[in-house]
């Protein structure tokens, strides 16, 4: 699945790097808590979350995830979005829940990120 | 050592908002070099965990990054007030991190393990002066 395909399935919009759209995800992750994604998460990831600051962006960043989706219409800030386009982390944001945005992307096949 | 790269960071305590920096140029630092990237991202995560950690709960210190043919040290050493039981800090889930920490996303005592799973050898030395990790990475 690319980040376009994924965008398309949580009606996402995207807000910084549409320069990525196609490149293939691997897997994804859903979590607000950037320690558990440090420990479990995969490069070549979608990270949906409803957190919203700089860390999430250094999070996926250290980990090479490729793009990280706001769940629950959460808006990031410009110096959100500088980071990201700085460190080339792809930016989409969405309406839906962070459950239902996890449900929609497994149903298309993307698999969990498995860990070390 | 007349084939060693090494830089230093120096690490602002509760400078939260600058937090990632010194990681972020050791990560493109070994890009340049070109290491093979999941040996950066094992780098990277520790350094961004050990970083997070010292901008956290110490009172600021360095961080530096020496790079061998062979391998890549990180020392990353504090001024305190150091760690009370590192038994119990290298526990997963076990933290000390305020609850403004833990709003973030942080601060769930997974720190420590997951530096010691990313690196090849760790050592942690800790007293009221300060604490000292000690980290390598095989090329």
């Amino acid at each position: 699945m690319t980040i376009r395909q994924a965008a398309e399935a949580l009606k996402a919009t995207c807000v910084c790097g549409d320069n990525n759209l196609d490149k293939q995800l691997s897997s994804a992750c859903g979590a607000d808590l950037m320690s558990d994604v440090l420990a479990f998460v995969k490069e070549g990831s979608i990270l949906l979350t409803g957190m919203v600051n700089q860390h999430v962006i250094r999070t996926a960043e250290m980990l090479d995830v490729l793009c990280v989706c706001f769940v629950r219409g959460k808006k990031p800030t410009e110096d959100i979005r500088d980071l990201a386009l700085r460190t080339g982390v792809t930016l989409l944001v969405c309406d839906i829940t962070l459950y239902e945005a996890c449900g929609r992307l497994f149903k298309h096949g993307l698999p969990a990120c498995k860990g070390m | 050592m007349p084939d060693a790269f090494t830089e230093s960071f120096d690490i602002r305590a509760k400078d939260f908002s600058s937090a990632g920096e010194a990681s972020a140029k050791i990560k493109s630092v070994l890009r340049l070099l070109g290491i093979d990237p999941s040996l950066i991202r094992r780098v990277a995560v520790a350094a961004y965990e050990a970083e997070l950690n010292m901008v956290i709960h110490s009172s600021g210190g360095k961080m530096n990054l020496t790079i061998t043919p062979d391998c890549i040290a990180l020392l990353c050493s504090d001024t305190g007030p150091g760690i009370a039981d590192i038994n119990t800090a290298m526990r997963e889930g076990f933290s000390t991190a305020p609850h403004d920490i833990r709003m973030m996303g942080f601060g769930a005592g997974m720190g420590l393990p997951n530096i010691k799973k990313n690196c090849d050898t760790f050592s942690i030395v800790s007293d009221s002066g300060g604490t000292v990790l000690d980290l390598r990475f095989l090329i």
